[in-house]
């Protein structure tokens, strides 16, 4: 059989629909990418049958980070489930912490000081930061250039330095408590949020450089793994991700929270729709973040309260009720949904991660008629993170 | 694509020219963040143990465990946090809800051990290397995660209540209670502290729940005098609440006085007879004096099935509680609530009978299985200065007593109150209040022998003693009362140095250049009181072992005759709190005693 350039129409398929697939015809190879940690896209695995080096079907295959966060918290006071939720996402534990938090203040009628509310979108911009940051290393070392993910490593380092002076903690920040955050700036943060700004400019300059304007990457990357607007709607696909298929979708813009209708930006899009520019945008995302981080710091208050006053924590009881909060992270939209039973703990805590849609459903439909050698960059482009699906 | 897009790359070769960003020697060139949550240090001097670290922590990395060092000691359970790193996740709520701060984190991100145990470790008591540091996590200012100030009690304002001896505390309201109650971080130091060990987190928590029958029945298990306890307690258990720290203590005497305000009387006479044991009664007690402690051993007895008769000399049962206490502090009606649930449980009390007058100790003896002496101290002691024996100069218990009566006698203008603890600030306070209702103003001197912060009267007392018009005058000494024509015109005073001497023995030291007169009608001694044990009769007294003037009891209450107990302020003092305690405590011996015995046939 000759090399058909419309892809679209193979494998072929039997009358009802399933792909015809003949394992014993020896034409085709099962393989298995992951679950060991595949680069960035953490422990999850993706079973390909492939033939020759052209993958024909793919199944996602998740699982091997559940630690069951969602049930834990139902066997955890409100306050003792704050140091959890961090742990549903690594690199950008922050959105955790604040999506929890609102929701709890929604339902427990807490008050939250205006001070807090400027210093949580400022943490919520660095974890950003941080999250596109380290999906630029992987991104490009996914094609093997390990030189990217060196620099943005470094960069990443000088944020998680100013993580550790504001929060008291590198990864794990555990600062945006129910109530407020923990405390204000400390002494000089400025400065050095500004220096550390710089430095992340001018590597991402280089980063342009040397990755985007780089023949290599173009060649692998442009038109690969495209997402039809059409059916972004229909896998709901959010984010980054979406923003690259032309369609602004944007949280902070589209339902605002904390400080963002305050604050001056405009969601960064793109046209083509594949990894290309699905880097692209968001290295132009994680510049407005920069920018933000400068407004923020121009605007905030600098003096007042960061808490609430809180109810005894060790016997807090809320009310009936339940809500959904949302945010906007650096892979798309996330949520948590609470509901509340009048009891000390959580009924029922439900974490709406965008790598759950991003990495099941549309991984599956955008592998097939892949190469090999670019189902990793292809993985990589979808930003997941895998515990984040097996909360 | 063009031709840059193949050069371009090639520019990162210019980081050739450039120092690596990593730091040459990371474990020496880079100390942690000032506020960085690192390893757990714990000032173990600070520390009472009370547990709230081990209650908040999500990951049961803390457990409180006992130390070699550190003595358990009212206030301070004795226990300190051993914290396992293979559990601890670095939050920092352990720092952020501690009482007293002595939990923190030091700024160290390095510990190196080839023993996987010593991960485990009490932070204080076992050196570490960061224990000196001075960055590191520290709960931020302002930052509590447990409420510190107390919800202010409603009072009646001095105007409105100089004159009148209508109760001065209002109680809580439920909003009130809540907030309050919601303080409470049930660590239980109190439970350690209080004699008779009432379970005080659970009934706070009942009223967090609204569950206020549960609260009375908890009260109920340890204490049978709530109404009385509520009100005018010494509250030690508050002196060693956790909340007191870096806060106020919980109002853990007005909560209780809430919870059985709320439940309406019949259903606390229900609940405080579950279980009660309803077969006729076995053992036939007497108890003599209708005090705290009489009574209590008198409930726990007759709830047990257990005949019980009271004998007191009194008109009406209470003892001090109701001829000591003055009605504005502790309303009679409140007393009679609970005495009346004690009666409900079959106790009979036989008032106006004087045990030695009116029926004798032997007599109580022979138609009796056990007797107990629960007599309290109802003499008032004499300065015995120049001038004391004058009919003019009398006790405070005595006026006390006789207010109560309800004797409308009349008080001279000028009254002078030698003592400074609660019993001079009730008579004080009292014979004021009679002083503006006989002629509309206040004319009390009281003159106590220690310095102002020595007094032995609470703290409020003296303050609401001053708000009310009475003058105190700290550190003087009685000298002489002074008589003119047969009648008592005033009291001489001096300044007094210092109270005890250096081997703390009570050795006054005057300043005699500093003398002042204080015109007075009436000088009252509150200077202390003693028990009257003439009712024993000479055998008896002759057969007892005797200690320093108090009948020699041992830990079970139990005297030298092993048929005869005794309890209370005549054996122990000093307050209705440890009469309860040694009430519970008489009883249950009292039945370990019955056991195995068959009761005397009456």
């Amino acid at each position: 059989m000759l090399y058909q350039p419309d892809r679209s129409q193979y494998p072929s398929r039997k009358p009802d629909g399933s792909l015809d697939i003949d394992l014993s015809s020896g034409k085709y190879l099962k393989l298995w990418q992951g679950p060991q940690h595949p680069g960035i896209t953490g422990n999850m695995s993706v079973e390909l049958t492939v033939c020759g080096d052209e993958v024909v079907e793919g199944k996602t295959h998740v699982g091997y980070l559940h630690r069951g966060f969602e049930k834990l918290m139902e066997r955890r006071t409100f306050i003792q489930c704050f140091p959890i939720v961090c742990r549903i996402c690594v690199p950008e534990p922050d959105f955790n912490e604040y999506c929890y938090a609102a929701a709890v203040e929604e339902l427990a009628g807490l008050e939250v000081p205006e001070r807090a509310h400027w210093i949580r979108t400022l943490i919520l911009e660095m974890g950003r930061i941080n999250s596109y940051l380290m999906y630029l290393g992987g991104q490009a070392g996914a094609l093997g250039q390990g030189v990217i993910g060196q620099w943005t490593t470094y960069v990443r380092d000088l944020m998680l330095d100013r993580f550790e002076e504001l929060s008291g903690a590198r990864i794990y920040h555990m600062f945006i408590m129910p109530g407020g955050v923990r405390d204000g700036l400390p002494d000089g943060f400025d400065q050095r949020m500004e220096e550390t700004l710089r430095e992340i400019e001018s590597t991402l300059a280089d980063v342009k450089d040397v990755m985007f304007n780089n023949a290599v990457f173009k060649k692998r990357t442009v038109g690969l793994g495209y997402i039809d607007p059409a059916i972004v709607d229909q896998y709901g696909v959010t984010g980054p991700t979406a923003r690259a298929a032309g369609i602004a979708k944007d949280v902070r813009r589209d339902q605002p929270y904390l400080v963002y209708p305050e604050l001056d930006f405009e969601p960064v899009v793109g046209q083509d729709s594949d990894v290309f520019t699905r880097a692209d945008v968001r290295r132009r995302d994680l510049l407005m973040s920069v920018d933000l981080i400068r407004q923020i710091l121009a605007r905030m208050p600098r003096s007042g309260a960061v808490m609430a006053p809180l109810p005894n924590v060790l016997h807090w009881k809320i009310p009936f009720g339940e809500t959904y909060i949302r945010g906007e992270c650096s892979r798309g939209e996330y949520g948590y949904y609470l509901v509340t039973d009048g009891s000390g703990y959580p009924r029922r805590v439900n974490v709406r991660g965008p790598s759950y849609t991003h990495a099941m459903a549309l991984l599956e439909r955008l592998i097939v008629n892949c190469n090999i050698s670019d189902v990793a960059a292809l993985m990589v482009s979808l930003h997941t993170y895998p515990p984040e699906i097996e909360r | 694509m063009s031709l840059s897009d193949v050069l371009s790359p090639f520019s990162a070769w210019k980081n050739l020219f450039r120092d690596p960003v990593t730091i040459p020697d990371p474990l020496n060139d880079r100390p942690g963040a000032p506020r960085y949550r690192g390893f757990h240090q714990n000032d173990v001097d600070k520390c009472i143990g009370c547990g709230t670290c081990e209650a908040i922590c999500q990951n049961a990395a803390i457990d409180m465990v006992a130390v070699a060092e550190i003595a358990t000691k009212q206030g301070d359970s004795g226990l300190r946090p051993r914290i396992d790193y293979g559990r601890c996740c670095w939050c920092a709520l352990c720092v952020d809800v501690c009482m007293t701060s002595s939990l923190s984190m030091s700024n160290e991100y390095k510990w190196v051990d080839h023993d996987p145990d010593a991960f485990c470790f009490i932070p204080g008591v076992d050196l570490k290397h960061w224990d000196s540091a001075e960055l590191g996590y520290r709960r931020p200012e302002g930052h509590r995660l447990t409420g510190t100030e107390r919800v202010p009690m409603g009072e009646l304002e001095p105007e409105a209540r100089a004159d009148s001896f209508v109760e001065i505390v209002a109680g809580y309201d439920i909003e009130q209670a809540k907030l309050e109650a919601d303080r409470c971080v049930s660590c239980g130091l109190c439970v350690a502290t209080c004699p008779t060990h009432m379970a005080v987190p659970e009934y706070i928590a009942t009223i967090r729940d609204g569950d206020y029958e549960q609260g009375v029945r908890l009260l109920y298990q340890t204490n049978p005098f709530s109404n009385v306890c509520g009100r005018v307690c010494t509250h030690r258990c508050e002196t060693s609440c956790a909340a007191r720290h870096e806060g106020d203590a919980i109002a853990i005497r007005w909560l209780k006085r809430h919870i059985i305000d709320q439940v309406p009387h019949d259903r606390i006479k229900q609940i405080a007879a579950e279980g009660r044991v309803s077969e006729p009664s076995r053992h036939q007690v007497a108890i003599i004096g209708a005090g705290p402690a009489g009574l209590t051993a008198a409930f726990d007895l007759a709830k047990a099935g257990h005949g019980v008769t009271v004998f007191e000399a009194l008109p009406a049962p209470g003892g001090m509680m109701r001829y000591g206490i003055p009605e504005y502090r502790l309303p009679y009606d409140k007393l009679d609530e609970d005495v009346d649930v004690i009666r409900s449980m079959g106790v009979e009390i036989r008032c106006n009978t004087q045990v030695g007058k009116d029926v004798s100790i032997d007599q109580l003896r022979e138609q009796h299985d056990t007797v107990l002496l629960a007599i309290g101290l109802h003499q008032g002691r004499s300065t015995r200065i120049p001038g004391s024996e004058h009919q003019d100069v009398v006790s405070a218990v005595e006026l006390l007593r006789r207010i109560t009566f309800g004797e409308r006698f009349d008080v001279p203008t000028t009254v002078a109150v030698i003592g400074g603890g609660n019993v001079a600030m009730d008579i004080a306070r009292s014979l004021a209040r009679m002083q503006r209702q006989q002629h509309g103003q206040v004319g009390v001197t009281l003159v106590a022998l220690e310095a102002e912060d020595l007094m032995l009267a609470d703290r409020e007392e003296i303050d609401e003693a001053r708000e009310e018009g009475v003058v105190i005058l700290p550190s003087r000494g009685p000298r002489r009362c002074l008589i003119e024509r047969d009648a008592v015109a005033g009291l001489e005073t001096v300044h007094c140095v210092s109270v005890f001497d250096d081997q703390g023995r009570f050795a006054p030291n005057y300043d005699d250049s500093d003398i002042q007169i204080h015109d007075a009608g009436l000088i009252v001694e509150a200077i202390g009181q003693a028990a009257d044990h003439a009712l024993l009769g000479e055998s008896l007294t002759e057969a007892l072992e005797w200690e320093r003037n108090r009948i020699r009891i041992d830990a079970d209450g139990r005297t030298s005759e092993s048929w005869l107990w005794a309890a209370g302020d005549a054996v122990q003092g000093p307050d209705v709190i440890t009469a309860v305690a040694a009430g519970h405590r008489i009883a249950a011996s009292m039945m370990e005693a019955f056991a195995g015995t068959s009761a005397q046939t009456h």
